[in-house]
């Protein structure tokens, strides 16, 4: 660690201990968060999101191929995501890393796993040809936080595709078949404080995060924790109970900003 | 390749609508990214480019330093879904050529002999493309430059002529690019005329050439105007505090 992490580490954990964030925020108060859809026309479907800072923006594109061998008769969908450069000081060009396949990977997990995307009605020709979703996330501005940006942003992308049926002259276009979709939320500790929503700041100096995904009953769909830190069982639970909270204001803003 | 359908009607009006010198219309905002020293977002017909600046800084690797001046690296990169079919991720060579030409064309208004061995790294994300994308990335890395207070000769401007259905005119689209008989994309510096890009495909006569040349350069001034007034729109309200 370099001197100015250290710095800066002394100074939020300073103010933690009074109570305060580095922002002015409360410990569970969420960035506000804009989403905007229809913002690349070529796309089937997209958004982009920002939280704060954070800037992401999400496409959809779809093609025709075939299907896997063990699923004959589902469509396929796949994620990728792009930390590019002129996101942040610190990425670089290049192909993906770590860092870029995990988020991928989560936001990917978080759709497929939850069945968001009616797979079966995407099946064209069973074995032969059914429809490919795709996925792909660009990190415009990163400041903290991009799970929850990267997975809000691919939802409200996916709630605005339409099949493109008609470019490939397989009858009119229509929406995309989804489900209610679960929404995400992000919490860090660091020095015994947890906090929903961590800016860049706060992210860099977390000793553990938890992402929560909750359906519309405030059921929990999928968690994943990161970094080499620890929760107790107590900590888990107000992450928990704040995810619940933040996933019903955010889902209302999706459903407003999607016209649903 | 050639195809039957009429890129300009008997009234010399054009498929959008347009005249023979009119360019599509232009939105520039400056300074939209927070993490970047500078950036600028500038839709342009059905382009949607956004543009980041960062640098001067350390140019890495080392062996890319050059200890007299510094360098600049502009990234063309277009979003998977920013064409009808999805495009593979990541630089093909048409990106790599295209950010040749606009990193070379940035170089030479850009003070450089101020900052030995630094970078100056300008990326250019295409969201949309519909023709005409590297004046598009191009002009907006001019302002994107200004917003991170970078010092330059003055601003480059961009904008592109061509021929179409043996015609000359300003600012292919995009059937008139992918139907027509040439393409000029240009670059200039507007204060000294100075051409700091030029490319050129397609069939053009010299009459032909100069008069798209005069087509261009026209543009490019309109170009210049509309990034000055972004410019201008961003920090004459802090100005006029202080």
């Amino acid at each position: 660690m370099t001197v100015v992490p250290i710095i800066k580490r002394d100074h939020i954990c300073k103010l933690a201990e009074q109570g305060k964030r580095i922002d002015g925020r409360k410990f569970d108060e969420y960035r506000k968060i804009e989403i905007e859809t229809g913002v690349a026309n070529k796309a089937e479907g997209s958004a982009r999101v920002k939280i704060g800072y954070t800037q992401v923006i999400a496409g959809v594109k779809m093609d025709v191929g075939e299907p896997y061998s063990d699923s004959p008769d589902s469509g396929v969908m796949t994620t990728a995501a792009e930390l590019i450069p002129m996101a942040s000081p610190d990425f670089e060009a290049g192909p993906p890393r770590a860092n870029a396949i995990e988020l991928a990977r989560v936001v990917d997990r978080g759709i497929r796993e939850s069945k968001v995307i009616e797979v079966d009605k995407l099946c064209i020709e069973p074995g032969e040809k059914v429809w490919i979703v795709f996925i792909d996330i660009h990190i415009l501005d990163y400041d903290g936080n991009l799970f929850d940006a990267a997975s809000l942003a691919a939802l409200a992308a996916l709630s605005t595709a339409n099949v493109p049926a008609k470019r490939f002259e397989l009858g009119d276009d229509y929406p995309l078949p989804l489900k209610e979709p679960p929404i995400s939320c992000t919490s860090v500790k660091f020095n015994n404080v947890v906090v929903i929503d961590p800016s860049l700041d706060e992210e860099e100096i977390a000793d553990a995060r938890l992402t929560v995904a909750t359906d519309t009953n405030g059921d929990i769909r999928a968690m994943q924790k990161g970094l080499n830190g620890s929760f107790t069982r107590e900590e888990i639970q107000k992450v928990i109970k704040a995810s619940i909270d933040n996933g019903r204001e955010i889902r209302k803003q999706l459903y407003k900003n999607i016209g649903k | 390749m050639k195809s039957d359908i009429k890129l300009i009607d008997d009234n010399g009006k054009r498929l959008d609508g347009r005249g023979p010198e009119d360019i599509r219309p232009i939105k520039i905002e400056a300074s939209v990214l927070h993490r970047a020293d500078g950036s600028c977002y500038l839709e342009w017909g059905g382009n949607k480019v956004l543009v980041a600046v960062y640098g001067p800084r350390e140019a890495i690797p080392r062996h890319s330093q050059n200890p007299l001046r510094a360098i600049v690296n502009a990234r063309y990169n277009m979003a998977a879904f920013s064409v009808e079919d999805r495009k593979r991720p990541g630089p093909d060579r048409r990106s790599r050529e295209i950010s040749k030409v606009i990193s070379e064309a940035l170089e030479k208004v850009i003070l450089l002999e101020q900052f030995p061995r630094a970078a100056i790294d300008v990326n250019i994300e295409v969201l949309d493309a519909e023709a005409g994308t590297r004046c598009a990335g191009l002009t907006a890395a001019g302002v994107a430059l200004v917003d991170a207070g970078i010092p330059m000769t003055d601003i480059p401007a961009s904008c592109a002529a061509g021929k179409i259905d043996g015609h000359v005119v300003a600012d292919l689209g995009k059937e008139e690019d992918n139907f027509g008989d040439a393409d000029l994309p240009i670059a200039i510096s507007p204060r000294t005329g100075e051409i700091l890009l030029l490319q050129m495909d397609g069939h053009l006569t010299l009459d032909e050439f100069n008069k798209a040349l005069d087509l261009a350069v026209k543009g490019c001034h309109m170009v210049s105007e509309i990034q000055k007034k972004a410019i201008l729109d961003k920090y004459q309200p802090a100005l006029e505090e202080k």
